[in-house]
């Protein structure tokens, strides 16, 4: 009986042991398939920082572009993409998430609202150069708003659509149908449940979709490039009430621009190193300008929802 | 199956609604069947019965809260006395019955906000905005649902930070706070350890008498401890209606007898 037991525990745990086998085997993949992104990446940060943090002085944060790499600066890069981004904002969030709550909450299920539904997702596949052609001719030239500040920001207002209504969505969805009933028992109409509850359960969400919408449209160059922001801007868009004509409250919005992506795309396309160095240096601010913005949304995720649980 | 034995009380009691022949369908499945009842004032009505025998889907009406999804259908009437409206016609806003009649829930679900305006929200939905008018609704609401002296002090607080009874409880202030015609409960203990279910028990007697109260539980003990009437269901059907004695010591129904008795269900 004894030696019965002994040889069948003697047989689980060869059992065991080869189970495990496999097991050491994925995590030697899993660590080495992780390693090619993150070294890759941070071997390029490395690199970057290496050759453009040299440049990061105050005057290169002040000055406009320059024919002398050594004088060159990004102040009408970093200006037009905080300007462009703030015209994106003022039209993808409010839009993206009435569309959002309209599709979550009020439209009904028919083949109508399935055919929007698979057209949004399909819209945040479309390669962004698209998005760049059919701004160039709707904005650009049928409405006549010209090479702009405004135009670059509803392109990529348009191009984060998509984002902002998914994630809206799926904030919404993630709100337990028994707290829904019982805001609609206490006798809320759907607007008030809507706006009492779901926005707010919802926000942290929401905000998280929005921002990374935000953070992918700031590092956008080829719709830009299409609907022709400039290269070379040694000038500030128009500050309301300054200047001889008094500038008007919204002539910045019509104004040429350039953004960070075009103005390091400028600086590589160069031969000369030294403006090699500069496209490194604003690399690095643009890229802290976006992992910024990606944690400005995990920390607002986080401190928003302690105090959201069901 | 037969029709429903409804043994009405021999002293006649004032009616605060009755279901009258209601039929309701989930899309092509009809849940309930010519469902007939009463509710009196002030009392306790228990409905029991195995699972899926329609209970819940028959409290759900009373409150319209299957308007809420598309597909579902009701037929028959349930009348709210004493102005007899029938809540389930079509030209009766669910809004409005739900106004009248309130609901607490199998899990607690108090909205992830301070406990002050989870009272205070049914309030507020009828535009209530007046500070002390609220203040004095709410302290009289968290009395009712016996959870005032566990929170007097942090009215401000996340009420999602409540234990799971004092969350039930304040679901039940919550309710009371816009003085419902009704309460209906839908299993309203059975996500709570028994202590809790004792406190929500004893609740329910402290109201009886002043809220007519129609309670779904599948624990039959329960049932008995809280109820002035019962209704046992099964196939969606109503199957024998009564006092909660007569029900519980001499069932006219065999079928009644064997669910009550454990024989089956």
């Amino acid at each position: 009986m004894a030696a019965n037991t002994d040889s069948r525990t003697a047989e689980l745990r060869r059992l065991i042991r080869k189970a495990k086998r496999w097991d050491a085997l994925f995590g030697v993949l899993g660590i080495l398939s992780l390693m090619v992104g993150v070294l890759t990446l941070a071997a390029l940060f490395t690199g970057m920082a290496i050759d453009g943090v040299p440049r990061l002085t105050g005057d290169f944060f002040t000055s406009f572009p320059s024919r002398r790499a050594a004088n060159a600066g990004i102040l009408s890069a970093w200006v037009g993409s905080i300007l462009v981004m703030l015209v994106t904002a003022f039209f993808a969030v409010p839009v993206g998430i009435y569309g959002g709550i309209y599709l979550e909450e009020y439209a009904r299920k028919n083949w109508i609202t399935t055919v929007i539904e698979i057209n949004i997702s399909n819209l945040a596949g479309v390669p962004s150069i698209v998005y760049g052609l059919l701004a160039l001719g709707l904005f650009v030239y049928t409405f006549g708003l010209g090479q702009s500040i405004l135009s670059a920001g509803l392109t990529l207002a348009l191009l984060i659509l998509p984002i902002v209504i998914v994630t809206t969505r799926e904030a919404l969805r993630a709100i337990p149908r028994h707290v829904r009933e019982g805001a609609y028992a206490c006798g809320a109409s759907q607007w008030q449940v809507v706006h009492d509850h779901l926005i707010p359960y919802g926000m942290p969400g929401i905000l998280t979709g929005v921002i990374i919408g935000m953070a992918r449209a700031i590092g956008e160059t080829a719709p830009i490039i299409t609907i022709g922001a400039l290269t070379f801007i040694a000038f500030l868009p128009p500050v309301p009430g300054m200047g001889e004509p008094a500038a008007g409250l919204f002539d910045w919005l019509f104004s040429p621009f350039t953004v960070m992506p075009i103005q390091i795309f400028n600086w590589t396309s160069r031969p000369d190193p030294a403006f090699h160095q500069n496209a490194a240096a604003a690399s690095f601010v643009l890229v802290f300008m976006t992992l910024g913005m990606n944690a400005l949304a995990i920390w607002l995720r986080f401190r928003m929802r302690k105090n959201i649980s069901w | 199956m037969t029709s429903a034995t409804i043994t009405l009380p021999t002293t006649p009691l004032p009616l605060k609604a009755e279901a009258r022949g209601l039929d309701f369908y989930y899309g092509d499945f009809k849940a309930l069947k010519r469902v007939t009842m009463p509710v009196y004032e002030h009392k306790v009505t228990a409905l029991i019965g195995p699972s899926g025998c329609g209970k819940s889907t028959f409290l759900r009406c009373f409150n319209r809260m299957h308007d809420l999804y598309p597909g579902n259908r009701y037929d028959g009437t349930i009348q709210l006395l004493p102005d007899a409206v029938n809540v389930l016609d079509k030209s009766v806003d669910p809004i409005e019955v739900r106004m009248r009649i309130s609901m607490v829930f199998q899990k607690p679900n108090p909205f992830p906000k301070s406990i002050f305006e989870n009272v205070a929200y049914g309030l507020r939905v009828r535009g209530e905005s007046s500070r002390s008018y609220l203040e004095d609704k709410v302290e009289a609401a968290l009395k009712g649902g016996a959870i005032w002296d566990e929170v007097r002090d942090r009215l401000d607080e996340v009420a999602t930070n409540l234990s799971g009874g004092q969350q039930q409880r304040l679901c039940i202030a919550r309710a009371l706070a816009t003085d419902p015609e009704i309460l209906l409960f839908d299993e309203p203990t059975s996500a709570l350890d028994p202590i809790a279910t004792g406190s929500i028990e004893e609740l329910i007697h402290q109201l009886k008498g002043k809220v007519s109260m129609l309670i779904v539980t599948h624990n039959m003990q329960q049932a008995a401890r809280v109820s002035d009437f019962v209704g046992y269901m099964y196939l969606g059907e109503m199957v024998e209606f009564g006092d909660t004695k007569d029900i519980f010591m001499k069932p006219k129904r065999k079928e009644t007898e064997d669910y009550i008795t454990g024989r089956f269900g």
